[in-house]
C-alpha cells in the first residue's frame, strides 16, 4: 500500500437528506440479522408463531365449547374460535413488533453493545432502524402466514378476503414497530422498560380480543377505541369474514397515520436513541 | 482507593463467622436477594396490584358476560368470575415464580455473577440456592396476598377458607419454580432456552391447565397436560378453598402431595446443581 | 520535528469540546489538533473523559458544545462519511456475540458497504494478524479476554482506515500480543495512518505517541511530546529512598535542599534530581541511611502522577 498523503485526508460532504443519520446501507444490517437467524436453531425463528396458536386452541376450542356462537362483525353469529382468531393475529402482530422494536433494541443497545459497534462504522442510526424494522416485519409476515394457515386448517376461513389477513397483519406490526423505537429512546433502565409491559397488557386484555366491546360501559369503550390494538382487532375481524363497513376505512386510516407519525417520531429520536 | 482511616469496630473472629454462616447462610443470601429486588420495587408493586385488577376485570368480569350468558353447567353453578379468579391467582404465582427462577439464576451464574460474590465468603452454594428460593417465596407471599385482597374486593372469594389461596399460590409457584431453577442452574449458556420454556412450557400450561374452564372440557387426548401440570393441581386446590368446589378427598391428597414432592425434589436438585456448578 | 509537523494538514481539530451528563461535565472544554500521520495520545486518570472524547470524535455521542472537524467534516452532521475512514477500537469490546469469529470481521466490513470478495480475503489476513486463524469458526464467547481484544483490534482495520482510534487497545493483552500490536501500529504509521490512542501504560505512551495531552476531570493539564513533558514537569532522574514506613515522614525535614523537589509517600520518599547518585551521596553525608535506594530515569509516569495527583479522589 502506498503511504497516505495529505490529500487523502480531505473528505467532501454528502448533502443528501438525512446524510448525518443514513448511509443507505440498511442491507448490511438485514444481512447480519439473516446470518444470525441462519446460524440459530430454526425453532427459535418459528417459536413465536405458536403463542397465538396455543391461545386459539385453548380459548377458541376449549372455551368456545362452553360459549357457543357469538355475534361477528355485521351481526351474523360466528363460532367463538372464528371470533377470536383474527384478534389473536392482531395481538400477535403487535406483540412481535413491540418486542422487536423495544426490548430487542434495548438489549442490543445496553448489553450486547451491538449497536455501539455498528455505529462506529459508516452505518448511521437510520440504517440500523430501517434494518431492524425490516427484520421484525419479515418475522411478523412469517407468523401471519403460518397462523392464517392454521385458521384454514381449523376451518375458520370462509372467504378469500381472509388472505388479506397476512398483509394487514404486517401493516399492524409496522404501526407498532414504528412507534416502539421512538419510545425506547426515552428508556434508560429496565424499570422504565417495564412501563411498556404495563401499557401493553391492558391493551391486550381490553381491546375486544375475547369478547365484544359492548360489555363495557360507554366511557371505557371510548378509551379502548382510542388505542391502536382495538382498531387492529376490528379490522382483522372484518377482513376475516369479508364484512366491511365505513369503519374499515377508519381503522385503515388509523394505521396509515400511525405509521407515518411513528416513522417521523422515530427518525427524530434516532440521535437520542443511538447517540448517547 | 484512598486509604480509609477511622475509628473502627472489629469484625468478629473467623470461627464465629463460619459458625454463623453455617447456620444462617441461606438467610443472609435471602436478604441479599431481597435487597436486590428493591431496585424493582416499583415494578413489583405495580404488577402485584395491577395484574389482579386487569385479569380479574377482563378475564373474570368481561369474559363472564359472554360465558355466563350460555347457562353452562360447567362452572360449578357459580358465576364465571368466581370460577376463574382462584386459578388466575395461582397462574400469576406460577408465572412470577418461573421468571424469578430463570433470568435471575442466569444472572447469578453468568451475567452479573451475583452468586460468585457470596461464594468466596463462608457461604456454600447450597445456601445460595435455598436463599434464592426463600427470597422468591417472600415475593410470592406478598403477591398472592395482594391478589387475594383484590379478589375479596371483587367479591370473587366465596368460601371462608378462601384465604388458604395464599399458601396454595406459593406452593404451586414453587412446585413449578424449583425444578426450573435446578434446570436453569445447569445450563452453561442461555441460547434462548428460557424463551423456549416461556413459549412451549409456561404458556401452554397457563392455557391448558383448566385455568379458564374445567380440564374435562378439553379433548381427552390433551387432558394429560393438566395431570402433570403443577398449575392444574394448584388450580384445583385453589377452587377447593375459594369456592368450595367438590373434589374427592383422595384427589385433594394427590394435589398436595404432587406439589410438595415437586418442591422438595426441585430444591434438592437445585442445591445439587448449584454445588456442582460452583464447586466444580 | 515541529517544522515538519506544521506542514502537514490537520485531520482532527477540536475546539472547546464539552460533554455534559446531567449537570456533570465529563469533558470540559478540550481543544487540540492532530496533524495527518501523527500518533496522538490521550492520557489521564479513570473518569478523566478520554473515552468520551474518543466517542465524540467518532460522532457516536452527541457533544454538548464545541466544534469538531474531522478531515473537513463534522462527525455529528456527516457521521457515515467520517466513520467510513475511521477504525475504532473501543475501550470495551463490543464484538457480535451471536456471530462466529470470522463472520464478525465480514459482517462488520459489510457495514462499510465493502464487497464480499474483498472481505473474504481481508478477513483471513486480519485473522492471521490477530493470530486467530484456528479460531475462525469459534464462537466469540469462547475466546479468552485477550483474544477478544485482538479480534476487536483486527476488526478495526477491516476498512483500511486513515484514522485509527484506539481506546486502551492493549489492556488485557499478553506481552507478545502487545508487541505485535505495537509493531503493527508502527507500520501503519509509516503508511501515513493517523493514530489517536489512550492508554494507562506510560511506557506504551512513551513508545507510541509523538505527542500527547494529559487530561484530568475533563480538562487538559499538559500537552507536548513525551520527552518535552518529562523535561518540563520532572527532573532528569528520580531517586527513591525508603527508611521504613514509620520513619519516612520524620526524615523528610532533614532532606531539605536535596534535589529539586521532594515527594513523601507512605512507603518511600522520591527525590527529583538531575543527578540521582549525587543526591544519594548527599543524603548519606547527612548521616541518613536508607533501607533501600534506587536511582532511575524520570518517566512519563512521574509526569502523570505529578499532574494528576497521586491519590484517587474523585
Ligand atoms: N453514559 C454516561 N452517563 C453518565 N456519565 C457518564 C457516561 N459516560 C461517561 N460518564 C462519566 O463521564 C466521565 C468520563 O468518562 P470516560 O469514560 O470518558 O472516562 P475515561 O477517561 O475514559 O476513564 P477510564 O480511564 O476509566 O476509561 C466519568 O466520570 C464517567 O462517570
Ligand atoms: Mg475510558
Amino acid at each position: 500500500m502506498k503511504a497516505l498523503t495529505d490529500d487523502d485526508y480531505v473528505l467532501s460532504a454528502d448533502e443528501r437528506p438525512l446524510g448525518a443519520l443514513y448511509s443507505r446501507n440498511a442491507r448490511a444490517v438485514i444481512e447480519r440479522g439473516a446470518r444470525v437467524i441462519r446460524s440459530q436453531n430454526w425453532i427459535i425463528l418459528v417459536s413465536g408463531f405458536f403463542e397465538p396458536v396455543f391461545y386459539l386452541l385453548s380459548m377458541g376450542v376449549g372455551l368456545g365449547r362452553l360459549v357457543g356462537a357469538v355475534d361477528g362483525p355485521g351481526g351474523a353469529p360466528i363460532s367463538y374460535a372464528a371470533y377470536i382468531a383474527p384478534a389473536l393475529l392482531a395481538v400477535s402482530a403487535m406483540n412481535g413488533a413491540i418486542y422487536d422494536s423495544t426490548w430487542n433494541i434495548f438489549f442490543k443497545m445496553h448489553f450486547g453493545k451491538l449497536y455501539q459497534s455498528m455505529l462506529y462504522t459508516s452505518l448511521g442510526p437510520f440504517d440500523i432502524a430501517v434494518g431492524e424494522i425490516a427484520l421484525a416485519l419479515f418475522r411478523g409476515f412469517l407468523y401471519a402466514l403460518g397462523f392464517t394457515g392454521v385458521m384454514g386448517i381449523m376451518g375458520l376461513i370462509t372467504t378469500p378476503w381472509a388472505l388479506l389477513l397476512v398483509p394487514t397483519s404486517v401493516m399492524v406490526a409496522f404501526g407498532f414497530a414504528s412507534f416502539g423505537m421512538a419510545i425506547t429512546s426515552y428508556m434508560k433502565t429496565f424499570q422504565q422498560m417495564d412501563i411498556i409491559t404495563f401499557v401493553m397488557l391492558p391493551m391486550f386484555l381490553f381491546s375486544a380480543t375475547f369478547y365484544p366491546l359492548s360489555v363495557y360501559p360507554a366511557p371505557i369503550q371510548w378509551i379502548v377505541e382510542a388505542f391502536p390494538l382495538w382498531h387492529g382487532v376490528e379490522l382483522m375481524r372484518q377482513i376475516s369474514i369479508g364484512a366491511f363497513s365505513p369503519a374499515t376505512l377508519v381503522h385503515l386510516a388509523y394505521y396509515l397515520v400511525m405509521i407515518v407519525v411513528g416513522l417521523a417520531f422515530t427518525t427524530r429520536r434516532l440521535r437520542a436513541l443511538f447517540l448517547r | 482507593m484512598t486509604e480509609v482511616r477511622s475509628e473502627r469496630l472489629h469484625a468478629h473472629a473467623p470461627e464465629v463467622s463460619a459458625a454463623r454462616a453455617r447456620r444462617w447462610g441461606s438467610f443472609y443470601f435471602m436478604e441479599h436477594m431481597l435487597r436486590g429486588m428493591r431496585a424493582y420495587l416499583v415494578t413489583i408493586v405495580v404488577t402485584s396490584v395491577g395484574n389482579p385488577l386487569l385479569y380479574l376485570f377482563s378475564m373474570g368480569v368481561g369474559l363472564a358476560t359472554i360465558v355466563d350468558r350460555s347457562q353452562s353447567t360447567h362452572f360449578e353453578g357459580i358465576g364465571y368470575l368466581a370460577f376463574a379468579a382462584p386459578a388466575l391467582l395461582v397462574s400469576s404465582a406460577v408465572m412470577t415464580c418461573a421468571n424469578e427462577m430463570m433470568f435471575p439464576v442466569m444472572d447469578g451464574f453468568k451475567w452479573r455473577r451475583v452468586y460468585y460474590g457470596p461464594h468466596v465468603t463462608p457461604l456454600v452454594p447450597g445456601q445460595l440456592a435455598l436463599g434464592h428460593v426463600m427470597a422468591v417465596s417472600v415475593r410470592l407471599l406478598v403477591q398472592c396476598t395482594v391478589f387475594f385482597l383484590i379478589m375479596l374486593a371483587f367479591g370473587a372469594a366465596l368460601s371462608p377458607m378462601a384465604w388458604l389461596l395464599v399458601p396454595v399460590g406459593v406452593l404451586a409457584g414453587m412446585a413449578f419454580g424449583t425444578p426450573l431453577m435446578a434446570y436453569a442452574a445447569s445450563i452453561q449458556k442461555e441460547n434462548f432456552q428460557f424463551s423456549m420454556i416461556q413459549r412451549f412450557v409456561i404458556m401452554p400450561l397457563f392455557l391448558f391447565s383448566g385455568t379458564f374452564y374445567p380440564l374435562e372440557t378439553m379433548p381427552a387426548a390433551m387432558q394429560w397436560i393438566g395431570w402433570i401440570s403443577p398449575l392444574w393441581h394448584g388450580n384445583q386446590l385453589g377452587r377447593l378453598v375459594s369456592i368450595g368446589a367438590s373434589e374427592p378427598a383422595w384427589l385433594v391428597v394427590v394435589h398436595i402431595a404432587y406439589l410438595a414432592v415437586l418442591v422438595v425434589l426441585g430444591i434438592v436438585l437445585a442445591r445439587r446443581s448449584y454445588t456442582k456448578r460452583m464447586d466444580a | 520535528m515541529a517544522g515538519v509537523r506544521a506542514m502537514r494538514r490537520r485531520v482532527i481539530s477540536a475546539r472547546d469540546l464539552v460533554k455534559t451528563y446531567g449537570d456533570f461535565n465529563a469533558v470540559d472544554g478540550i481543544s487540540f489538533d492532530v496533524p495527518a500521520g501523527e500518533s496522538f495520545g490521550l492520557l489521564g486518570p479513570n473518569g478523566a473523559g478520554k473515552s468520551t472524547t474518543m466517542r465524540m470524535i467518532g460522532g457516536v455521542t452527541q457533544r454538548t458544545s464545541g466544534h469538531l472537524d474531522i478531515m473537513g467534516l463534522d462527525p455529528e452532521h456527516q457521521g457515515p462519511e467520517v466513520r467510513a475512514h475511521l477504525g475504532v477500537v473501543p475501550q470495551q469490546d463490543n464484538l457480535d456475540e451471536e456471530l462466529r469469529v470470522r463472520d464478525n470481521l465480514i459482517v462488520y466490513g459489510r457495514y462499510f458497504g465493502l464487497p464480499r470478495a474483498y472481505l473474504e480475503q481481508r478477513a483471513d489476513e486480519l485473522l492471521e494478524f490477530a493470530q486467530l486463524e484456528d479460531k475462525a469458526k469459534a464462537r466469540v464467547d469462547s475466546l479468552s479476554g485477550g483474544m477478544k481484544r485482538r479480534l476487536t483490534i483486527a476488526r478495526s482495520l477491516i476498512n483500511e482506515p486513515k484514522i485509527l482510534l484506539l481506546d486502551e487497545p492493549t489492556t488485557g493483552l499478553d506481552p507478545q500480543a502487545r508487541h505485535v500490536l505495537w509493531d503493527r501500529l508502527f507500520r501503519l504509521k509509516e503508511q501515513g495512518v493517523t493514530l489517536v490512542l489512550t492508554t494507562h501504560y506510560m511506557d506504551e505512551a512513551e513508545q507510541l505517541c509523538d505527542r500527547l495531552i494529559v487530561v484530568d476531570k475533563g480538562k487538559i493539564m499538559a500537552e507536548g511530546s513525551p520527552t518535552a513533558l518529562i523535561r518540563e514537569h520532572s527532573s532528569r532522574e528520580v531517586l527513591e529512598v525508603r527508611f521504613g514506613a514509620d520513619r519516612n515522614a520524620a526524615v523528610v525535614p532533614r532532606l531539605d535542599g536535596v534535589g529539586e523537589r521532594l515527594e513523601a509517600l507512605p512507603d518511600r520518599i522520591l527525590v527529583y534530581t538531575d543527578d540521582g547518585e549525587g543526591s544519594l551521596e548527599q543524603i548519606r553525608n547527612r548521616g541518613l541511611h536508607p533501607v533501600t535506594s534506587l536511582v532511575r530515569r524520570a518517566s512519563l509516569e512521574d509526569v502523570f502522577l505529578r499532574l494528576t495527583g497521586r491519590s484517587l479522589v474523585d
